[in-house]
């Protein structure tokens, strides 16, 4: 791996764009979340009674910001990275300065992560408004949501490195996003299923990163299933050089 | 010193052969061309030099590095003008001179007085909070031009940088690589226009399948392989046709023939005896020009197909 502090620049170049276009990211990470919480937490809440009296809109909030920060890495690195690979053929200008095709691809990485940090300080934000989070333990949110931006990113960005097309992320969100998105603990907890599938949940990488965030928003540390934690770890620690690996094999011709 | 200096380098891609042994030194200072047919190995080659494509085999020093072992060292040295345009289109045109500043480390002040200088320098300084997709195919070559030079590169090189410009645009960018290469600036340029390597090239290497073919200044090549005048010719009997490009070559003549047409290159002296004119009718003379050189090394069939 040849990774050197110009990632950074590849970083540095996304931001700036970024907060240039940001009214368009707007409704997407932003607007979304909320509009998810207001409508399930308060809405469909009224109706829903959990086990320990809990209230709904509790329960899921934590799980709102595990599961935009899973969305906003993974849009970020697959069509926002595709995009920029095969139709602006930005990194081929790139590649020709002193950056090397590492340091494109782990800036696509950090850049990713630093969109699900972004995303879950503003859910963060507005849950604390709402009077939903109980304890500062929530901020430790943060350095998790980062570990869980760097995981997702990884993941997207080797799927990108073998997409075939635009159209392959299809694949990618229906096949693999959204059913984490529903079945790992965001919208009910995965006691709701048998104990066998209970364990299988826990091969999505989504299902530590709810549970976890939960165990901080709600300040019950103790609750949490800290051993979910090498479950990220492991996935980053095999997706990140994978990633560079596949993004390398794809861009060096 | 050689600013360049290519070994025996060959580059594969699956089955193809894209370059097939190239050994070249280019020296400090010099505009050197490359020409070729689409598909002789030009971009292959360029891209090795560049250090954005590995080498199958031989090696490629630029100003005395490895260009496979230290290839950010020589990268920050260089500036590259590709073919098509990739300028940032999320970026408006000050903005990309700024941010491709920034992968060099260059300073942001540093970096945008330089972009404001380049901008001027070629004629855009109207357009810095344009966006790319309002430019010209124009002025985006130019800007991509003005890219490459952010860093004030030693070495500049440029892939085809004047296609489907208006002849204005050529002549300006001709006359900016001309400044640049007077400020000491190495040029190494692919083209396929003719005028633009005897305009601006110091030496000129012709590739063909992978080999270069021919190396020398232009004026030298077209007087080594061109001769002195070319003569268009028809064989005035059909049946006669081999006995009269026999006759050609027992004088010591060098000929070509393309579909109906015999494409004869006088050399210095030489001339067409009675009998060989009275077999021919000649449909057209000319002083041989680069452009004769180049379709007589690399054929005249299409080499794409």
């Amino acid at each position: 791996m040849n990774v050197s502090y110009h990632s950074l620049r590849l970083w540095q170049r996304n931001r700036d764009v970024f907060f240039k276009l940001w009214r368009s990211e707007v409704p997407g990470f932003f607007a979304e979340p909320i509009l998810m919480l207001l409508a399930m937490g308060f809405g469909l809440g009224t109706y829903v009674a959990l086990e320990d009296g809990q209230r709904y809109v509790e329960f899921i909030a934590p799980g709102i910001i595990a599961a935009y920060a899973m969305f906003s890495a993974s849009y970020e690195c697959t069509y926002g990275s595709f995009i920029r690979m095969k139709h602006q053929r930005t990194y081929d200008s790139i590649i020709a300065t002193p950056l090397s095709i590492d340091d494109v691809s782990a800036g696509e990485i950090l850049w990713g992560a630093t969109r699900s940090l972004l995303t879950a300080c503003v859910i963060l934000m507005v849950i604390a408004a709402f009077g939903l989070v109980e304890s500062p333990w929530a901020l430790l949110v943060l350095p998790m949501t980062v570990l869980t931006g760097l995981m997702f990113s990884s993941i997207a960005l080797f799927f990108t490195s073998v997409a075939p097309s635009i159209y392959s992320f299809n694949y990618y969100f229906t096949l693999f996003i959204t059913p984490m998105f529903f079945l790992s603990g965001v919208f009910f907890p995965i006691s709701a299923f048998p104990a066998v599938v209970q364990r299988l949940t826990w091969i999505a990488p989504l299902t530590p990163v709810a549970d976890l965030t939960r165990a901080m928003v709600s300040g019950q540390l103790g609750e949490g299933t800290w051993w979910g934690l090498g479950i990220i770890v492991g996935y980053l620690a095999v997706f990140f050089p994978l990633s560079l690996v596949m993004m390398k094999r794809r861009l060096l011709r | 010193m050689s600013i360049i200096e290519i070994r025996g380098v060959v580059k594969r891609f699956g089955s193809i052969t894209a370059v097939a042994g190239v050994d070249v030194d280019i020296a400090h200072g010099e505009c050197f061309g490359l020409l070729g047919p689409n598909g002789a190995g030009k971009t292959s080659l360029v891209r090795m030099i560049v250090g954005v494509s590995p080498i199958t085999e031989g090696s490629i020093m630029v100003d005395g590095r490895d260009i496979t072992r230290e290839p950010r060292l020589i990268k920050a040295q260089l500036g590259v003008v590709p073919q098509e345009d990739n300028l940032d289109p999320d970026l408006n045109v000050l903005d990309n001179l700024v941010t491709f500043a920034r992968y060099f480390d260059i300073a942001k002040e540093e970096a945008r007085q330089r972009a404001l200088t380049n901008l001027q320098l070629f004629e855009l300084q109207d357009r810095q909070r344009a966006k790319i997709e309002e430019l010209s195919g124009g002025m985006k070559r130019r800007l991509l031009i003005a890219r490459a030079l952010t860093n004030k590169p030693m070495l500049l090189v440029l892939d085809e940088p004047t296609v489907g410009l208006d002849p204005q645009t050529k002549h300006l960018v001709w006359r900016k690589l001309r400044s640049l290469k007077a400020q000491g600036t190495t040029l190494l340029l692919c083209t396929q226009n003719m005028d633009e390597a005897s305009f601006l090239c110091d030496r000129l290497a012709i590739m063909n399948e992978g080999r270069i073919i021919a190396l020398g200044p232009p004026q030298e090549l077209v007087r080594k392989y061109g001769g002195s005048q070319i003569i268009e010719a028809r064989v005035r009997s059909g049946e006669r046709r081999d006995l009269v490009l026999s006759r050609l070559g027992k004088q010591g003549l060098q000929w070509q023939e393309i579909e109906e047409t015999i494409y004869v290159f006088q050399g210095d002296g030489q001339v067409l005896d009675q009998d060989l004119l009275s077999e021919l009718v000649i449909t057209n003379q000319h002083i041989p020009s680069l452009e004769d050189v180049f379709l007589k090394l690399t054929g005249r069939s299409l080499k794409e197909q």
